[in-house]
């Protein structure tokens, strides 16, 4: 298939950036988006331009470096990561505009790759349990409900990738923060430092400059993992429970 | 460290290298018998005072479960950690892709696990080619391990009862795998970088991520012994070459199956950071051993930047099968009868079926779709896959327990090939993804480099030559909670010189690495990094892949040499060394791939045995069997670098013994 692209490129940080057109000629549709844009870049190192700069590891929808809006969505139109969509999602002939994710605490390092450090200090904040290695108890002497292990799973699958930040008009993290809360939250290990982690996350979270919640609902939208919207109610809960406790 | 050397010529690989003195690992008690061992280790090894804990740094490169892991517990112990990555956080390294489990030897079932099963399991799994005071010590710690990551608040699959859920994997005949439904890897790593961001937090731990080892600073001490003091790094996002001086350097940077280009690893997976220390003076032990996967969507075209794995504990309730007939390769397999259908591995293995280990699996894939009995579309004019049929697991259990158990891999596999696994058998055919080999390591996880500590699939020491499922995730957090921080304690214990940036060892590895960038900025040459790196894959593949032959290693070697000298010349890297360059960054590593490659191919060819994952034909049963040779072959294959093109390199053999189990021919039949 043929096909147009519309890319953000911006050389540094610092630098004001621009959209740029391409067209690639001999794309297939059971190439992934991200192997469309290797051979992009193979074609422009041929014509000694620089190749766009943007992030992937694995590629198999599960460390969460990759990113990219797509024509206006965060990893474009299917439910998953950009690096597991494939060409066959879009016509022959079609312009399809590529932009770095678009939220003030994830800044643009070079054309589409930005920084999501602030999710690291988030988790810096609180988002763990405590536990020294050497000092934890046999496994099996906590019992836990399989319904809230269950939970406490489909939560932690949370890739920290970021699109829920890009997708929220707010610029918000909340579903991010919510997903973590609820994993650690619903588990008996996690309960000791329950309202001190909501409290300080959010409180990072706010640090951070992301936005607040306004229940728009477009990040559990946009999330590949399909993070349910209602970790931010448990988020919400939980900060409640922790201000009536004092914190 | 080569006092004497001798040319080898009645290896295979004579003229490729020299023989140099036996190596052997004093770590080990040797006078307590193999289950006590590591009790004993831990009893005398020597400790730093908690006070003088927070003046010691400890360097840490990589930051998968040995990486994030050896750096929490490093840091709650209380000494410096400076944490390095290539990725922008430490969550991402590629642990984080394991789906299947991690093994332990807990004995929840009450089939007859023990710590010795689990290490009898590994041995046998590994072919005989572990040493067996590592995998007892594996064995024995894995227990913890479990303990250790509930209290994190991993979420493993748990019963009704609220007790932990086990799985039984490749290779044995206990359940003794725990999982967290197909992402345990990624419950796992989040669970040690959770541990590890405390520690950031703590002020323990400094995390540096965007910034990738190009080189390690040794020193030589008074008695001419080498030891790490630092490492080379480039921050890139700026461009900025940094030095990272710390009391001990440790190395837990992953596997190189990215040679091959195509594997399951990260695009970002590479050789540098040990291939670095190897040229410094470490040891490459056992390069040649790579694990090829046997159930990974095959290949659809040319433009294929990476391969993905389907969890191996999908051949649990998936039956694995070929048509008989080729004539029916090219049908819908639905249409296929029962009685058309080769289920091959259950017809030659009854015992083990369609869970025998990972190699064998592969290798009789290989087999039929040679056999012209393969399915799926041809590529170059070839079927390259075989069922894994899920209509009689989906019968037995229903439908809805076979999604709870395998969903997220049956939408993997439709995301990517738009085929519905639950209607339509999944295709599937072996990739690398896994390297047993790794630098060699002592012990105590030390390298012949001293104060250079080796973690997690980076080193060679517990699987052998071949990997057990379930067991990666077991070794990387072994080693980084259980093991090193003991042991590195012993090195740190003992005064150590210290230098700063004048050194001139740091002044030389720094001079060397800028005027690395600054050639291939200069070249200037016509075809781009990716283009070199799949032709070096490709050869690697195809001669030093599943099968090896005398003939076909000899033309790698010589096809590589040839391929190196015009990536030299000829290589096109664009842009500047003062910003993110993603061609640059690939330009160094694919340089290292290269004296990688033939590294592996020397070690290949030398081992005219077939042992685990490596399969000499020169070496087989007459029903076609891996033929393995303990008379010649029961060692460790230590390679010691000597120099660039012209200088061979030289193998130090550490020989195997086994004590606590006896040495027999590997049968899963």
């Amino acid at each position: 298939m043929k096909i147009t692209l519309n890319i953000w490129r911006q050389a540094n940080a610092a630098a004001k950036g621009a959209m740029q057109k391409y067209e690639l000629d001999d794309v297939s549709e059971d190439m992934s988006f991200l192997e469309m844009l290797d051979l992009l870049n193979e074609n422009l190192n041929e014509q000694g331009e620089d190749p766009v700069a943007f992030d992937s590891d694995c590629r198999e929808g599960i460390c969460g470096m990759c990113s990219l809006m797509i024509n206006g969505q965060a990893h474009g139109p299917e439910v998953t990561t950009t690096c597991q969509l494939h060409m066959r999602s879009f016509k022959d002939g079609e312009t399809i505009t590529i932009e770095p994710w678009r939220a003030e605490p994830f800044p643009v390092l070079k054309d589409l790759v930005v920084d999501r450090s602030a999710f690291d200090r988030i988790i810096q904040s609180g988002g763990y349990i405590s536990a020294n290695t050497g000092s934890a108890p046999e496994a099996n002497n906590l019992p836990v409900e399989k319904a809230k292990a269950d939970r406490a799973f489909d939560v932690a699958t949370c890739i920290g990738c970021g699109a829920c930040v890009a997708a929220c008009p707010n610029g918000s993290a909340s579903l991010f923060l919510g997903a973590k809360i609820t994993h650690l939250g619903s588990l008996p290990q996690g309960q000791p430092e329950r309202d001190t982690r909501v409290v300080d996350m959010v409180a990072q979270h706010d640090h951070e400059g992301f936005g607040g919640c306004t229940n728009i609902g477009e990040c559990t939208a946009a999330c590949p993992k399909e993070i349910p919207l209602d970790v931010i109610s448990q988020l919400n809960k939980d900060l409640r429970t922790a201000m009536k406790h004092g914190y | 460290m080569t006092e004497t050397q001798t040319p080898a010529t009645t290896s295979d690989a004579a003229g490729f290298f020299t023989l140099g003195d036996p190596v052997a690992d004093t770590k080990a008690p040797a006078e307590a018998s193999v289950p006590t061992r590591w009790e004993e280790r831990k009893s005398h090894a020597k400790l730093v005072n908690p006070a003088n804990r927070r003046k010691i740094k400890v360097i840490i490169v990589g930051t998968g479960l040995a990486g994030a892991a050896a750096g929490a517990t490093l840091g709650e112990a209380g000494y410096q950690v400076e944490s390095f990555c290539y990725q922008d956080s430490p969550r991402r390294a590629h642990s984080i892709a394991a789906q299947g489990g991690i093994n332990a030897a807990k004995n929840y079932r009450n089939d007859g696990d023990s710590v010795y099963r689990l290490f009898y399991d590994t041995v046998k799994g590994g072919d005989f080619r572990s040493r067996e005071s590592n995998s007892y010590r594996l064995a024995e710690v894995s227990a913890n391990i479990i303990d250790q990551c509930v209290a994190q608040g991993v979420p493993f699959a748990r019963e009704y009862g609220g007790l932990l859920d086990n799985r039984s994997f490749g290779g044995v005949q206990v359940s003794r795998t725990f999982y967290a439904r197909g992402q345990t890897g990624q419950q796992l790593l989040i669970g040690a970088y959770q541990a590890l961001e405390r520690q950031v937090a703590a002020g323990t731990v400094t995390t540096h991520t965007r910034h990738e080892m190009l080189e390690l600073i040794t020193t030589e001490d008074a008695d001419g012994q080498t030891h790490a003091k630092g490492i080379i790094v480039r921050d890139m996002v700026t461009g900025e070459i940094e030095t990272h001086l710390g009391d001990a350097v440790v190395l837990a940077t992953g596997g190189y199956g990215n040679v091959y280009f195509l594997s399951t690893n990260a695009m970002g997976s590479n050789v540098t950071a040990a291939w670095r220390a190897h040229r410094k003076g470490a040891y490459m032990g056992n390069p040649c051993y790579t694990q090829i996967h046997p159930t990974c969507i095959p290949v659809s075209g040319e433009n294929q930047s990476k391969l993905t794995l389907m969890s191996e504990s999908l051949r649990n309730d998936g039956r694995i099968w070929v048509p008989k007939k080729k004539e029916d390769c090219a049908k819908d397999p639905r249409d296929i009868p029962e009685e058309d259908r080769d289920y091959y591995l259950e017809r030659i293995y009854p015992a083990f079926g369609n869970l025998v280990p990972r190699d064998i699996a592969s290798r009789q894939a290989k087999y039929m779709c040679d056999d012209g009995r393969g399915v799926g579309p041809e590529v170059d004019g070839v079927r390259r896959g075989v069922y894994l049929d899920f209509a009689d697991a989906i019968k037995r259990l229903g439908r809805d327990a076979v999604e709870t158990k395998y969903g997220n891999l049956f939408d993997m596999y439709a995301q990517i090939t738009a085929e519905n696994p639950y209607e339509v058998p999944m295709r599937v055919y072996p990739a690398v993804h896994y390297v047993m080999g790794g630098l060699w390591v002592d012990y105590d996880l030390e390298s012949n480099v001293k104060g250079l500590f080796v973690a997690g699939e980076a080193n060679f020491s517990d699987q052998g030559a071949n990997r057990l499922g379930a067991s990666a995730l077991m070794q990387g957090l072994a080693d980084g909670y259980f093991v090193l921080p003991y042991t590195i304690a012993n090195y740190l214990a003992d005064s150590h010189e210290r230098i700063d940036e004048s050194h001139p060892a740091v002044v030389e590895a720094k001079k060397s690495v800028e005027e690395r960038i600054n050639h291939f900025l200069t070249v200037n040459g016509t075809r781009s990094v990716d283009s070199y790196h799949k032709e070096l894959g490709h050869l690697m593949w195809e001669y030093c892949g599943m099968e090896r032959t005398k003939e076909g290693l000899s033309l790698a070697i010589e096809k590589i040499r040839e391929l190196k000298a015009d990536f030299w010349k000829n290589v096109k890297v664009l842009g500047t060394a003062e910003s993110l360059n993603q061609s640059l960054e690939r330009a160094g590593r694919v340089a290292d791939f290269f004296e990688l490659g033939e590294l592996m191919c020397i070690d290949a060819l030398n081992r005219r045995e077939s042992c685990g994952g490596h399969f000499r034909a020169e070496s087989q049963t007459a029903d076609g069997e891996a033929e393995r040779i303990d008379e010649e072959f029961a060692y460790v294959a230590a390679w010691e670098w000597a120099g660039e093109d012209g200088h061979m390199p030289v193998l130090h053999k550490e020989s195997l013994s086994y004590e606590a189990i006896e040495m027999k021919a590997r049968s899963y039949k």
